[in-house]
């Protein structure tokens, strides 16, 4: 009963949206790798200068407030790529700022990111592990 | 004094007064329809504090101190003051009764905490362990979003579903004091707690529809109201 009531998503809207907010996102990746190419930068410099730029603009557009009401539209589109873990990170630290600079902003700031950063590293670890014995084989 | 009828219904024999009552909100809720009814309205998300909490908790006070002025009484004729809120240890309440300085039992009933202090304050004021007690509840959007969900710069989607947590605090002022026009508490019922299995916190509703449509055998003016299932 409760999921036949409970009012629906609007997924070919939200698939939209996410699309093109996401889509926007990686051309503006890509317009700032041809940027940076035009630097002395070497092509993994490039690579993460393109990601470092992003995740400094998300950080201060959500310093600012303004990214939660662009990712209110853009959802996954804003979500997956770098800019939704640069958000989960900035936005706790903002958030807790209130409760002091250790326990507050330090303690909570990977409140949402947490879980990302020790699966990710896990995951790497285990893939690697995997990769150097079949390497060795 | 308080007798009990049917499973669990609490029959108020002197009818307990509710002799003033206040609403302090902030502004969501003063755009809304009932907003002209509202005695205090905040523009300021903090009011004028530091912290979400420390707002809430402003709020409470002065709904709290608005309430016992239109009742015509001070803070020391109140015997026992109910409250809670949404916050951990109920702060909100807490630290509000610090400053009124009143016999101060804190609640937690999450969204049924204002009928639940109305349904001890009757209970108390009827039986006579207190003449004047102060019902208050209390919950503020900012810091209940924090407490359950996201952080508020977060950039995630709102479901279809998803509540907005009131930013606001009511209290209501319960009194033996008999009066023609004030309502009166004649019956309480507290609830059980009933549990369908809804996991979505998004989905606040629903977790709370059985509760308010479960009554047990109950007895009215037409005879017993039966709920089945």
């Amino acid at each position: 009963m409760v999921h036949n009531t409970t009012p629906k998503s609007p997924l070919l809207k939200d698939c939209i949206k996410a699309f093109i907010f996401g889509g926007g996102i990686c051309c503006f990746g890509e317009v700032l790798k041809t940027l940076y190419g035009l630097t002395d930068l070497n092509e993994d410099e490039v690579k993460l200068a393109v990601s470092t730029t992003l995740i400094v603009m998300t950080a201060i557009l959500t310093g600012a407030g303004v990214f939660d009401n662009i990712a209110k539209h853009a959802g996954a589109g804003t979500a997956v790529p770098i800019t939704g873990f640069a958000n989960s990170v900035v936005s706790p630290a903002v958030e807790f700022s209130t409760e002091g600079r250790i326990l507050g902003t330090g303690a909570k700031m990977f409140n949402l990111a947490g879980p990302v950063i020790v699966y990710g590293c896990s995951s790497a670890s285990l893939y690697g592990l995997i990769y150097y014995i079949c390497d060795k084989m | 004094m308080p007798k009990i009828t049917g499973f669990n219904t609490v029959i108020l024999e002197n009818k307990p007064s509710i002799i003033g009552y206040a609403a302090a909100v902030g502004k969501k809720e003063s755009e809304g329809p009932l907003g002209k009814y509202f005695d205090k309205t905040y523009t300021d998300e903090f009011c004028g504090e530091k912290t979400f909490e420390k707002a809430e908790t402003h709020m409470q006070k002065t709904a709290i101190e608005t309430a016992i002025k239109k009742a015509g009484l001070s803070k020391t004729d109140i015997q026992c003051a109910f409250a809670g809120d949404l916050l951990n240890q109920c702060i909100g309440s807490s630290f509000g009764m610090r400053d009124l300085k009143m016999p101060f039992a804190g609640l937690y009933g999450a969204c049924s905490t204002m009928a639940l202090s109305l349904a001890l304050s009757g209970i108390f004021v009827d039986s006579g362990a207190a003449k004047n007690a102060v019902a208050a509840a209390s919950s503020h959007f900012c810091s209940a979003e924090r407490q359950y969900r996201y952080p508020l710069e977060y950039g995630g989607q709102r479901t279809p579903a998803s509540q907005w947590t009131v930013t606001g605090a009511g209290c209501a002022v319960v009194s033996s004091k008999e009066t023609d026009t004030s309502p009166k508490i004649e019956k309480v019922i507290i609830g059980s707690v009933r549990d369908l299995g809804i996991t979505d916190p998004n989905n606040m509703g629903a977790a709370m529809a059985p509760v308010s449509v479960k009554l047990r055998p109950y007895p009215n003016k037409k005879g017993m109201v039966f709920l089945h299932k």
